[in-house]
């Protein structure tokens, strides 16, 4: 009973918390100024914010043949969601698209954009 | 019910063909790592997922600061990984942090859009992904 009590605990605070981080990278999408850091607010909708609800989801389903699918489900957005931010920023910088950038600092870290 | 029976025979089957691949050699190595899952499992992964929890705390942070503190930067490095799952382990990792993507991949140098100008100086030849990814790849029973 008890430990039925804080499963069902820690997984309304997994899906409130997963909730939270959805609900803050849309505000990101739309607040953000350009293509690139509007792709950076998205990822947190596909890491912590799915992650989350999915490890909700995983302790009300427990050790059943659901668990296990949302468990692959989470493996494969851990896999699948980079690659796929990674495609649509190089597509947007090989057609050209510009990124609005911060005036470099006095770093050597720092290098301007270059011509794709 | 055939049930088990055909339960029996698909698990039967699928271990069959996995020791044929084995014998033939043809599992390779770079397209399934699974030499590399258990060891990562309880070394680079708890690691990751602290450092994606970090960095998606400071991006949603940026987002909701009213006046939106971001300072876009790009930032090329030499990756010190040699193998290509290395090289991929660290670039996805790179892009599943909050805050910084790696637009573009190659065995020589590394482009990656950071949100800030903390997170770019943060991804770099010798940083601490970059040391950890390398030391992932360099087991010894991955070059055998």
């Amino acid at each position: 009973m008890l430990l039925d009590l804080f499963s069902d605990l820690a997984s309304w605070a997994c899906l409130l918390a997963g909730s939270f981080f959805c609900i803050v990278g849309g505000i990101g999408l739309l607040r953000m100024p350009d293509f690139y850091t509007r792709v950076h607010a998205a990822s947190l909708t596909d890491t912590l914010g799915a992650g989350l609800i999915l490890l909700g989801l995983l302790l009300q389903a427990g050790f059943t043949l659901v668990g296990a699918k949302l468990l692959m489900i989470a493996l494969l957005i851990f896999f699948a969601s980079p690659t796929a931010s990674h495609a649509l920023t190089r597509a947007a910088l090989v057609r050209g698209l510009a990124p609005k950038l911060a005036p470099p600092l006095a770093d050597p870290l720092e290098t301007p954009p270059s011509k794709p | 019910m055939p049930a088990p029976f055909l339960l029996a025979a698909g698990v039967g089957s699928a271990l069959l063909v996995v020791w044929f691949a084995r014998r033939l050699n043809i599992a390779d190595r770079e397209g399934h790592p699974v030499h590399l899952a258990w060891h990562a499992l309880f070394s680079y992964w708890p690691w990751l997922l602290k450092e994606i929890a970090v960095s998606a705390w400071q991006v949603c942070r940026i987002v909701l600061d009213p006046k939106l503190p971001v300072s876009p930067t790009l930032v090329r490095f030499k990756p010190s990984q040699i193998t290509d799952v290395g090289l991929v382990t660290h670039a996805n990792s790179i892009t599943l942090t909050p805050g910084t993507i790696s637009v573009e991949v190659s065995r020589d140098e590394f482009l990656v859009h950071a949100l800030t100008r903390e997170g770019a100086a943060g991804v770099r030849r010798g940083g601490e992904m970059d040391k950890r990814v390398r030391a992932l790849e360099s087991r010894p029973e991955l070059f055998p």
